[in-house]
C-alpha cells in the first residue's frame, strides 16, 4: 500500500509517517497543504491520501475541497480525511455520490495505533471508516423514533456498523461472539424496516442513508 | 426637597428680591443683551431679509438666486456665530458641541447645507431677531429711562402746583423702575430661549439620536473584538497545544503498541499516560469547539450545531429550519448561546433528555432550548445564564427563560437578522 500525507504540522506529519512505517505502510510523499497534495497524487499515483481537514492557506475546508476532487478525478484512490473536529456536514458532502474507500476520523484516534491502522488498512481497501462522532451527529438529527425501538445493544451495534466495522470488528469491539453480531443485525434490519445486506459498503450505505433519511434535504 | 422648587419663596421676601434686581449684575447684562440684540439683530435681519427676497425672486436668472442664496448662507452662518457669542458673553450660555459634518466646498456637502434643518433653523432665528430684537430692545430702554422721568415728574410739579397725578406718576415711576429689571430680564430670557432652540448645531433629539448610534456602535465593535478574539484564541489552540497533544498521545500510543516486555509496573504507568493523554485531548477538543468552530464559518449555523448537540452527555433532538445563513454575528451568538444553554442543562438540571429547535421566521431567528429537568434555574444568580441573556442583547435580541421549580426549562431568544 502507498501512501501520501496531506499535513501542515509537521510534528503531525512526521508522527504519522512514523506510526504507518511501524504498520508496514509505504508513505511516498507527506505534503503541507492541498495544492502539493493534488500534485503529488497526479505524480505518484498513490492507494491511500491522509488528508488533514484545515490546511494553508485559509484554515478552514481546504482538505474537504482538495478530497472532493481527487474522488471526481480518480475514482479507485482511498481517502482518509483527519481532523480536530469532526463534522457531519464534512461527512455527507464526503460521502455523496460514491461511497467506495473513504474515511473521516478525528486526529485523536491515531493515538490508539492499532485500531488507527485497520481503519487506514480498511479504507485503503475500499471499505469505510466514519468516526463515532460522525454517527452520533447524525443521530441528534434523527426525528421521529424508528430508532427509538431499539435496544440500547442495537443501537451500539448500528453505531458501529455505520462506522464501517465487520461484523467480527464490532465483535472484537463489544466483546460479543459474531453470532451475536449477526442476530443483533438481523434484528435492527428488521426494526427499521431495511432491506437485508451482507457487511460491507451496501451495509453502511443502508445505514448511512436511513441515518440521513429524515433529515431535510441539504444540498 | 421643597427648597428647590420656586413657589417655596417666602412672600415675605418678594420684596427685597425684587428691589434687589435693580443692582442685580444679571439685570445689567441682559440690558447690554437686549441692546446689542437689538442692533445686531435688526441690523443683520434687514440684510438677510434683503437677500433672502433677492433669492427668492430673482428667480428668472439662474445665477442671481445662486449667489444670493449662497451670500443669505454665508452671512446666516456668520451671524450665527456673532449670536452665540452675544448670548454666551452676556447670559453665560453654554453651546453643546456641534456633531454635524463639517462643511466642504464640494456640490455634495453643498447640497446637505441647503437641505439641512439647521441651517433654516438658525436662518429663522435671525428673522425673527430682527424683529423681536428690536422690539424687545426698545421695550427695555423705554422703562429704564420713562421710569426716572415718572419719578422725578413731581420736580415739574413744584412750580405749576403740586397734583395728585403728579404723585401718581411719582409712583407708577417706583412701580416701573422697580419692574424694569424684571422686564429686562423676561425678555432676554425669552431671547435666549429662542437661540437654545433655534441656533444649536444639533437639538437635543439629534443629540441623543447620535449618541444611540455611537453607542450601538461601540457595542458592535465591543462584540466583534471579544469574537475576533474568540477566533484567535480557537486558532491558536488549534494550531499548538491541540497539534502537540495530539503527537503526545500518538507516541504514547506508539509505545504502548510497541514496547510489549515491559515490567507490569511501567506497562501500566504508560497505558495510563496514554489514556490520560487521550482524556485531555478529548476536554480540549470540546472547549475549543465551543469558542468558535471553522465549520460555523465555512457552513454556518446549522452544520455547526451538529457537533454541539451531539457532544451533549445527555441526549439532545436537534431540529433546525433555516432556509438561508444569517450575519456572521447572529450566527456567533445562536451559537454561543445554544451550546452554553446545553452545557447549562448538563451540569444542573438533572435532565434526561433536551431538544434544541432553530426556526428562521422573515427576519426573526428563533431559538428554543427545553430540557426535562428539576428547574428553578435563575438567569440573576446563574451567571452562565445571565451571560446568555447579555450576549443576546447585544445584538439586540430578546432573552427568556422560563424554568419553574419542578421544570421542564425552557429557554427562547429572538434574534433580529434582518438581510
Amino acid at each position: 500500500m502507498r501512501v501520501v500525507i496531506a499535513e501542515d504540522s509537521v510534528l503531525l506529519r512526521e508522527g504519522l509517517a512514523r506510526l504507518m512505517e511501524i504498520g508496514g505502510i509505504e508513505v511516498i510523499d507527506t505534503v503541507g497543504d492541498a495544492e502539493m497534495l493534488l500534485r503529488s497524487v497526479e505524480r505518484d499515483c498513490p492507494d491511500l491520501v491522509v488528508v488533514d481537514v484545515r490546511m494553508p492557506p485559509d484554515q478552514s475546508d481546504e482538505g474537504v475541497r482538495a478530497a472532493l476532487v481527487l474522488r471526481r478525478r480518480y475514482p479507485d484512490l482511498a481517502v482518509l480525511m483527519l481532523s480536530q473536529y469532526v463534522e457531519e456536514r464534512y461527512a455527507v458532502e464526503l460521502l455523496t455520490g460514491q461511497m467506495r474507500g473513504i474515511g473521516y476520523l478525528l486526529k485523536d484516534r491515531v493515538a490508539d495505533v492499532e485500531e488507527f491502522l485497520d481503519s487506514l488498512r480498511r479504507v485503503a481497501d475500499g471499505g469505510t471508516a466514519l468516526d463515532p462522532e460522525v454517527i452520533s451527529q447524525l443521530l441528534v438529527r434523527r426525528e421521529g423514533d424508528e430508532l427509538d425501538r431499539l435496544t440500547p445493544r442495537e443501537r451500539e451495534v448500528l453505531s458501529h456498523m455505520a462506522e464501517g466495522r465487520s461484523n467480527a470488528g464490532i465483535a472484537g469491539v463489544l466483546f460479543l461472539s459474531e453470532g451475536a453480531v449477526s442476530k443483533h443485525i438481523n434484528s435492527i434490519f428488521s426494526k427499521l424496516g431495511l432491506p437485508p445486506t451482507d457487511s460491507g459498503n451496501r451495509r453502511v450505505l443502508a445505514i448511512l442513508k436511513f441515518l440521513q433519511g429524515n433529515t431535510k434535504d441539504r444540498s | 426637597m421643597d427648597i428647590a422648587m420656586p413657589q417655596a419663596l417666602p412672600w415675605r421676601r418678594a420684596p427685597r428680591v425684587i428691589v434687589r434686581g435693580l443692582w442685580d449684575g444679571r439685570t445689567w447684562l441682559a440690558l447690554v443683551h437686549l441692546v446689542t440684540g437689538s442692533v445686531i439683530g435688526t441690523l443683520g435681519g434687514i440684510v438677510i431679509g434683503v437677500l433672502f427676497a433677492t433669492a427668492a425672486a430673482g428667480f428668472v436668472t439662474l445665477i442671481v438666486p445662486a449667489i444670493a442664496l449662497a451670500a443669505t448662507l454665508l452671512f446666516s452662518a456668520a451671524l450665527t456665530v456673532v449670536q452665540r457669542a452675544r448670548h454666551t458673553a452676556y447670559l453665560g450660555m453654554v453651546w453643546p458641541k456641534d456633531q454635524s459634518p463639517p462643511v466642504t466646498f464640494t456640490p455634495r456637502s453643498l447640497i446637505g447645507v441647503v437641505g439641512s434643518a439647521k441651517t433654516w433653523r438658525q436662518f429663522s432665528y435671525h428673522v425673527i431677531a430682527g424683529v423681536y430684537g428690536f422690539i424687545a430692545g426698545m421695550i427695555a430702554l423705554t422703562a429704564w429711562t420713562i421710569a426716572p422721568a415718572m419719578i422725578a415728574s413731581p420736580i415739574f410739579g413744584l412750580d405749576s402746583g403740586l397734583e395728585v397725578r403728579h404723585f401718581g406718576m411719582f409712583l407708577g415711576g417706583v412701580i416701573l423702575l422697580l419692574a424694569a429689571p424684571w422686564i429686562t430680564r423676561g425678555l432676554s430670557e425669552l431671547d435666549a430661549l429662542f437661540a437654545r432652540q433655534l441656533l444649536v448645531g444639533t437639538t437635543r433629539a439629534q443629540q441623543l439620536e447620535q449618541r444611540v448610534t455611537n453607542l450601538t456602535e461601540s457595542r458592535h465593535s465591543t462584540v466583534d473584538a471579544a469574537d475576533a478574539e474568540r477566533r484567535r484564541i480557537e486558532r491558536n489552540l488549534h494550531d499548538g497545544a491541540q497539534q502537540r497533544l495530539t503527537s503526545l498521545a500518538m507516541n504514547l500510543g506508539i509505545a504502548r503498541a510497541t514496547l510489549t516486555d515491559l515490567p507490569e509496573d511501567g506497562k501500566r504507568a504508560l497505558a495510563d499516560a496514554h489514556e490520560e493523554a487521550k482524556q485531555v485531548l478529548t476536554d480540549l477538543r470540546d472547549l475549543v469547539r465551543g469558542l468558535h468552530p471553522a465549520v460555523l464559518e465555512d457552513r454556518g449555523l446549522d452544520a455547526a450545531l451538529s457537533a454541539v448537540a451531539a457532544r451533549s452527555p445527555i441526549p439532545v433532538r436537534l431540529k433546525v429550519d433555516m432556509e438561508r445563513r444569517v450575519a456572521r454575528d447572529v450566527e456567533a451568538v445562536a451559537y454561543f448561546v445554544i451550546s452554553e444553554a446545553l452545557t447549562n442543562t448538563a451540569r444542573h438540571s438533572g435532565a434526561e433528555h433536551a431538544a434544541v429547535e432553530v426556526t428562521l421566521e422573515g427576519d426573526v431567528l428563533r431559538l428554543k432550548v427545553v430540557d426535562d429537568g428539576r428547574g428553578g434555574a435563575d438567569a440573576e444568580n446563574g451567571t452562565g445564564l445571565r451571560g446568555l441573556s447579555d450576549r443576546v442583547k447585544s445584538i439586540d435580541g430578546t432573552f427568556k427563560l422560563t424554568s419553574p421549580l419542578g421544570g421542564p426549562t425552557t429557554i427562547e431568544a429572538e434574534l433580529p437578522c434582518a438581510s
